[in-house]
């Protein structure tokens, strides 16, 4: 009775949950796409991260900021100590005060965070037309079905429909809730030059660049899954041990 | 609990659960203590680079280095023989002013600004300060009087002051950490 | 706790302590050979494992606080470099967070069974409200303790629940601003937030002491509802009961887990991945999930109360949600007084039994009502008409149905002891 009223419970208290997800705006529902992270043993691809990281960088840092990453990060992604230091070496960072009370500016080192292109909020809105272009540390967890949703955003410009009345510098998408989306279409084939022979298509560029964000937002998932086997097995194990040790003690009442 | 043979299985049982129990706790215990240890940000910040051109003869400067102080002290030629001219056994923490410069760049000391003591930062970083007996730092906490090489001279501090990990990326340009 | 004689120690460390202050004879007296109902169901799992949980938040809290900056510049930061940067971190918010989430799963099935079997009545009023004041400060905590990230959602919950105070007559907007130190949710208010949210779990811990006191002066409930009669119907709570709820919370935290390390972020909401901006409102906020039922019942009262046809108002639609909302967990301190039935356990009171259930059905129905946007529909028949119907039914479960049953419903024959119900049952399952 009780373990089926514990079910019961469970059921009626997850289903409106999942109910609640799976009903969104009015954008096109999301397409599922297969990546190498996701599942229990789901791992991020280094070579995509490498690739996304350089899209990132080549496209969509123009615009938008990563503010929670720092170059000492980019460990994650296979690169070495010497590697990072090139890479930040090529960013320049103020500093300051010096012994004179100036600013100045030098070359980024592993521990400074990725630098942002605009001073700050109000100067990348005025720059964009008034819309800030979000920062894109924890994009994918800050919307439902991020990696999807990004996924889709990147490859779902569109011409518009005729009776839909776009201003200047407004695009449509079919993933955008409403539809409206003021960011020009990023992405087009051939853009950036890959050096491992991967495919130079959009498609491509927006898988590798979501795997970057995915990392970005969640750098211990590897850790996490790995840690959650680990307790979980040990809990399982002991439950049973438990089990019986209780069976043990409880047989001379029943 | 008994030693009958019907007793081994309940007692191997729980000695396993026990076990289990024991080992649980343990392991679930680091994760707590290890959050306290220095965060990534925290040792990623672990080095400073100081440039030392500005620095005049006779000069100190502090700089900060894992949220302490550091002293770079340009040293005159009379310091460099002052700290040269003390008998090494009349030491209390014996050590030769060699062992803590680098080799042909004996003019510059760099120290931890700490008194070993009780972790009060010495006086004598500015001329106006006072440098204690042996013209080199003194800590007003408790009286310890350092010479011009940042070795204890007199007082409670019981060891030199210490030389933080550093080298010479030029010759007016060094990186502590 | 604390009374009645002294037990006998070998270890004369332990008895040279235990003649100064009977710390040992009172754990030996009350959780070792405690006499305890011998036919306890996994239900009885429940407060057990709560208890493991709010050790367990406030093992995990003060660790966070030592990472955790409660300035609204740093705050949002300061979480994300506990998640990135801090040694484990990442586990311990995680932790932190499904926790809430688990804590109130099993208080919630803890309040459950009390009322499946009538462990609210005579003589454990006192026991029963002591619980219900343990759910309203565990409310308040998980409140002020999902501002601190300092999200939108965070800050939009908080613009949202404490406006609920303005709803008072006269006073409300005073008591508004006095809640937020300000002119609206801002530092003043995250800061006393933070100093509250580490101050409550100790006095809900002060309260769960109460709560086990009372329950040790008048034993625990049972499944059949009726008084041990003897030793016959009892046994000793260790190894008994303690062995059986190790057992039980392993296979709770081994569901925990999945939560924690495969799903972290599920129960949570994506908007709190978003720094807080008092300029832009999310377009659907939503409480965390185990506020969703009260929620509902706060939406769906969107009518005035007052004389109709005229422009008198007695009680504005939004007053009136704020009542109702208090009132539902009110009516759970008063239940004792509601239910005066002599039969406790729903075990022998088919009625209740049904009506009971489809409370808990309904319950479920308000969570999803108070998850979804105000003007959604389910099955094309909108919400706000569910909502009033099921906000109907938790009312009137209360003070219709149960005082009705108190007058009407028989039940069947009570077994003569616990041990005979034992004898049954096990009589019952040799057939089946």
């Amino acid at each position: 009775m009780m373990f089926r009223l514990i079910l019961f419970v469970a059921a009626l208290t997850f289903l409106p949950l999942h109910m609640a997800r799976a009903s969104g705006g009015e954008a096109e529902p999301l397409v599922h796409q297969h990546w190498h992270f996701s599942g229990a043993f789901g791992t991020y691809d280094r070579a995509a991260l490498q690739r996304g990281y350089k899209i990132y960088r080549e496209v969509c840092a123009s615009c938008h900021s990563m503010k929670q990453l720092s170059f000492r990060n980019l460990t994650d992604l296979g690169y070495n100590e010497n590697q990072i230091k090139a890479i930040a070496g090529e960013y320049s960072v103020e500093d300051g005060p010096n012994e004179e009370g100036e600013m100045f500016e030098r070359p980024a080192r592993p521990s400074d965070s990725f630098p942002a292109p605009f001073a700050n909020d109000k100067a990348a809105a005025y720059a964009n037309g008034g819309a800030l272009p979000p920062d894109l540390s924890l994009i994918i967890k800050a919307r439902h079905h991020g990696s999807d949703y990004v996924y889709g955003l990147l490859t779902g410009y569109e011409e518009a429909p005729h009776d839909a009345h776009l201003l200047d510098g407004q695009y449509w998408n079919k993933y955008m809730p409403g539809h409206v989306i003021a960011m020009a279409p990023p992405l087009s084939d051939g853009q950036v030059a890959y050096e491992d022979g991967s495919p130079d298509t959009t498609q491509q560029y927006a898988a590798d660049v979501v795997e970057f964000l995915t990392w970005a937002g969640d750098p211990h998932m590897e850790t996490r899954k790995r840690t959650g086997l680990k307790a979980i097995m040990f809990l399982v194990v002991f439950a049973f041990v438990m089990y019986a040790v209780k069976r043990q003690i409880w047989s001379d009442v029943h | 609990m008994g030693h009958g043979a019907g007793e081994t299985r309940r007692d191997f049982l729980q000695l396993t659960a026990g076990s289990f129990g024991a080992v649980g706790a343990g392991i679930a215990l680091w994760p707590f203590v290890h959050s306290m240890n220095p965060a990534k940000d925290t040792l990623a910040l672990s080095t400073t680079e100081v440039d030392i051109s500005p620095i005049r003869k006779g000069q100190s400067i502090t700089v900060m280095w894992r949220g302490k102080p550091v002293f770079i002290r340009h040293r005159t030629e009379a310091e460099i023989e002052e700290a040269n001219a003390v008998s090494i056994a009349d030491l209390p923490d014996k050590q030769d002013d060699a062992e803590r410069v680098k080799k042909d760049k004996d003019q510059w000391l760099v120290l931890v600004g700490i008194c070993t003591h009780l972790g009060c930062v010495p006086t004598g970083q500015k001329q106006t300060e006072t440098r204690g007996e042996f013209n080199g730092w003194f800590c007003p906490c408790h009286g310890s009087h350092y010479d011009t090489s940042g070795r204890i001279r007199k007082g409670p501090a019981p060891k030199n002051l210490a030389l933080p990990p550093y080298e010479f990326l030029s010759d007016t340009l060094i990186k502590i950490g | 706790m604390g009374s009645g004689e002294r037990a006998e120690f070998k270890n004369p460390v332990v008895s040279w302590i235990d003649e100064r202050l009977p710390v040992f004879s009172m754990m030996q007296q009350e959780y070792g050979v405690f006499p305890t109902p011998r036919n306890f169901n996994y239900f009885w799992n429940f407060g057990a494992i709560a208890m493991f949980m709010l050790v367990a938040m406030i093992a995990t809290g003060i660790f966070l606080a030592m990472n955790y900056t409660p300035h609204v510049d740093m705050a949002f930061d300061s979480v994300e470099r506990i998640d990135r940067d801090v040694n484990w971190g990442w586990m311990l918010r995680d932790i932190h967070m499904n926790g809430a989430s688990f804590f109130f799963i099993a208080v919630y099935v803890h309040i459950f069974r009390g009322m499946y079997y009538g462990s609210y009545k005579k003589p454990r009023e006192l026991l029963w409200i002591l619980g219900v004041v343990i759910f309203l400060l565990m409310m308040a905590t998980a409140f002020m303790g999902y501002v601190l990230p300092w999200g939108q959602m965070s800050y939009w919950g908080a613009t949202v629940i404490t406006n609920l105070f303005s709803a008072i007559p006269l006073v409300g907007d005073s008591i508004v601003t006095l809640l937020w130190g300000g002119f609206s949710i801002d530092n003043p208010t995250l800061n006393r937030f933070y100093a509250l949210h580490y101050l409550m779990p100790f006095v809900i811990f002060a309260v769960v002491f109460l709560h086990v006191w009372a329950l040790h002066i008048c034993g625990s409930n049972n499944p059949t509802g009726i008084e041990p009669k003897g030793k016959q119907d009892t046994l000793p709570f260790h190894p008994y009961y303690t062995m059986k709820d190790t057992f039980g919370l392993l296979v709770f935290l081994v569901v925990f887990c999945v939560f924690v390390f495969y799903a972290p972020d599920y129960l949570g909401h994506p908007d709190n991945y978003k720094e807080a901006n008092p300029l832009v409102t999310p377009p659907h906020i939503v409480p965390e999930w185990y506020f969703l039922p009260f929620y509902a019942i706060l939406r769906a009262i969107t009518f005035d109360v007052g004389i109709p046809g005229t422009e008198i108002v007695f009680i504005s639609a939004k007053l009136g949600g704020v009542i109702s909302m208090f009132g539902s967990i009110g009516l759970l301190l008063i239940l004792p007084w509601l239910d005066t039935h002599p039969i406790r356990s729903a075990r022998y009171r088919p009625k209740f039994r049904f009506f009971l259930i489809v409370f808990l059905v309904v319950f479920v129905m308000l969570g999803y009502i108070g998850s979804q946007p105000a003007d959604a529909t389910l099955f094309g028949a909108p919400l706000t008409l569910l909502g009033i119907l099921s906000t109907t039914y938790y009312y009137g479960f209360f003070l219709v149905i149960i005082p009705w049953l108190n007058n009407t419903e028989k039940g069947k024959d009570l077994p003569k002891s616990i041990h005979d119900a034992v004898l049954e049952d096990a009589r019952e399952a040799a057939k089946g």
